[in-house]
């Protein structure tokens, strides 16, 4: 992948967003650390002031200007540390006392507070610092300035510019190569599942999206995809088996039909041979149009598209119903078929499909169980869910073959002789997908018991 | 009998309206639906068959047309959308009867036979029914025939109501699933086929003259004997 693409996907402009963001906190928290320490910094300057003005005022009361002089020069020599700062100079400005070297120029005029620069006295090579002061005019025309310096507040400002900086740089740093790194990673992730689609697209549908194990949203997605193929997998099987199929049990029944009418109009022309003919052939086509409606009927179960006409039946009703249809032909076989049906089954489903399951349940039932056997068809409300079970007494399906028979034209060897297109537990197995039951076949000892298990209706 | 059969497929005309003939019903024949709304309206039939994809036009819409102008003639609408979704659409647009293709001609002859009857048929309020010397009581549900009484199930009774209803007339599989079973699919065809003759049973067995007939290749028939 070219690194121009990585710059360009959607991970890496959240990283960049992110990142903005983050630098953007990281300012506002300095600039308030900031502000806020110069303020308080300043206060307590402009407060050591007031301070020492006082003190000064008192000893000038007291003693006048020599003995304010006096007191001067003893704190300008005690402050060694030269924070606090103080000149009393003649009305020309000469100095008289203080350890200030000259009276700043910014300084002169009406007494007031000011900022001002100053060259330290012992250090005459060093820059200027900064520093505030007021001024005062005493009597006499003499200047008296007692200030502070600032140099504590400089030093602080550069601190936190220098600590700004340096956090932007590395916020800036570590988020364009967390964003990087983060968006490369998506990135191989995202493109190993568009590669898997490629392929699939491009015709392996037995190709499956890469999983890593972790479990996270990109597995999950996976998987969510694997299912889908799986599915898609499937019905294509089947559509492929069932083109197969088609082409087996539709064309074998047509080219049979087609000989017999040739065979008719080859022989010399006779009523009676010919009447014979056309019934067998109307006969013929019914067996490939029931054969055809199956078949329709399944991929209509398939293709889902009934699921918005659900409506909620009672599946006790639609069972008696299904009984009472067949009772008359289990009758005639000497079949017993019993019913063992509990109220208040519902499910949602579609009537039509569901009614067509449950005979077709009922015919297989009649087709593999000797004549005095015995079917019962149950509903009950079982655990997982409204439960329907047909089971007879017949041969039953071994266990090996109970997955091959829900196939379409599935026929097990043994029944190769008996009628039927071999559709009708496939669309048994259709009718119960769409309807998310579950379809189980088990044994009933002897014979076969088949149970589809419903959702529980919600709504009633 | 007239019958306005609107059908673009002129194969299928063909066959339908020689069928028909063979019947004993006369048939106009319209093979669109301009051309059929134009007969339906100013001229009078028994009964209409109409295809439901026309060129250019849904057979429903015609049927609403003709509703709309107060014209009931009924209706049997002939589909290959077999849906059960299909066939309520077209009985609400205003048809009697929904047939699906492909199917057979004596289906569709035992329909048109009953939607013929129903436009003069006497009023379904009847307490009574009866077909020689088969009575039906509606009302406490006792079916007698020349006065012995017949147990019959509830499905069998259902039957056996249709087919007097119907009688002398053609009764299709097809017809008794949906009436009866509210099927629209057909099971197996034996099934009906065994119902009907345990019905048989009830009805005909101690009796010289059978009242129900199996008409080959269509249905059943309930009807006197001659």
């Amino acid at each position: 992948m070219k690194p121009t693409n990585l710059l360009h996907t959607s991970t890496f402009r959240f990283a960049v967003i992110y990142m903005t963001v983050f630098a953007l906190s990281v300012c506002g928290v300095l600039a308030f650390l900031y502000w806020n320490t110069v303020a308080v910094i300043d206060t307590q300057g402009d407060d050591t002031i007031e301070a020492e003005i006082i003190g000064l005022a008192e000893q000038y009361k007291a003693r006048d200007l020599a003995g304010l002089a006096e007191v001067i020069r003893t704190r300008s020599a005690g402050d060694s540390g030269r924070r606090n700062l103080y000149l009393l100079t003649t009305p020309f400005y000469t100095p008289l006392s203080g350890n200030l070297t000259q009276w700043p120029e910014e300084a002169q005029g009406d007494p007031r507070w000011i900022d001002f620069r100053f060259g330290q006295a012992n250090h005459p090579g060093a820059r200027p610092q900064i520093a505030r002061a007021r001024t005062f005019l005493l009597p006499g025309g003499y200047h008296l300035l007692v200030g502070r310096d600032l140099t504590e507040r400089t030093v602080f400002r550069k601190n936190i510019t220098e600590t700004l900086v340096w956090a932007l740089l590395m916020t800036v740093l570590l988020g364009l190569g967390g964003g990087f790194l983060l968006s490369r990673n998506f990135l191989r992730r995202i493109d190993a599942i568009g590669d898997s689609s490629r392929a699939i697209l491009h015709g392996d549908l037995s190709q499956r999206m890469p999983l890593t194990g972790s479990d996270d949203e990109f597995d999950r997605l996976s998987d969510n995809l694997n299912e889908m193929l799986d599915q898609i997998e499937r019905l294509m099987d089947g559509m492929r088996g069932v083109a197969d199929n088609i082409a087996h049990d539709l064309r074998s029944p047509i080219s049979r039909l087609r000989g017999r009418l040739e065979m008719t109009l080859r022989t010399t022309p006779d009523l009676v041979r010919y009447r014979e003919t056309l019934e067998k052939t109307i006969e013929e086509t019914d067996g490939i149009l029931e054969t055809f409606n199956s078949l329709l009927a399944i991929a209509l179960a398939e293709s889902g598209a009934l699921k918005d006409g659900f409506e909620t039946l009672d599946l006790g009703a639609l069972a008696r119903d299904a009984a009472e249809l067949y009772d008359a032909a289990a009758e005639q076989r000497g079949q017993r078929l019993t019913t063992k049906i509990a109220e208040k089954c519902s499910v949602r489903g579609d009537r039509n499909l569901l009614s067509q399951a449950i005979s077709n349940l009922l015919d297989n039932a009649m087709t593999h169980t000797p004549d005095n056997g015995a079917i019962v068809i149950a509903v009950a409300q079982g655990a997982d869910g409204p439960e329907l079970t047909v089971a007879d007494n017949g041969l039953g399906i071994p266990e090996s073959d109970r997955e091959r028979v829900l196939q379409r034209f599935a026929r097990l060897d043994g029944s190769r002789s008996t009628p039927g297109s071999g559709l009708g537990l496939s669309q048994v197995a259709a009718t119960a997908r769409l309807h998310e039951a579950a379809l189980r076949l088990s044994d009933n000892r002897p014979g076969l018991r088949v149970s589809l298990v419903f959702q529980r209706a919600t709504d009633s | 009998m007239r019958i306005l059969l609107i059908e673009d497929d002129r194969e299928a005309a063909g066959f339908l309206t020689k069928g028909l003939q063979e019947a004993g019903y006369v048939v106009d024949h319209a093979a669109s639906g301009p051309d059929g709304l134009h007969l339906a309206t100013t001229e009078s039939y028994a009964a209409m068959i109409v295809d439901r994809m026309l060129p250019g036009v849904d057979g429903l819409d015609l049927i609403g047309l003709l509703r709309k102008e107060d014209i009931d003639t009924p209706v049997l609408i002939l589909s290959a959308m077999d849906k059960v979704t299909d066939r309520v659409e077209g009985l609400r647009a205003g048809g009697d009867d929904y047939l699906t293709k492909p199917y057979a001609f004596s289906e569709l002859q035992a329909r048109l036979e009953a939607l013929v009857r129903r436009g003069q048929a006497a009023p379904l309020a009847d307490t009574h029914l009866r077909v020689g010397g088969l009575e039906m009581n509606l009302l406490t549900r006792q079916v007698t025939r020349d006065g012995r009484p017949i147990d019959l199930l509830p499905r069998e009774f259902q039957i056996l109501e249709f087919l007097m209803r119907h009688s002398g007339q053609v009764v299709t599989r097809t017809m008794l699933l949906e009436t009866v079973w509210n099927y629209h699919f057909d099971p197996k065809t034996g099934v009906i086929d065994v119902q009907i003759s345990r019905l048989r049973q009830k009805l005909d067995k101690d009796f010289d003259q059978p009242l129900l007939h199996t008409v080959r290749g269509a249905g059943y028939c309930l009807r006197e004997a001659d």
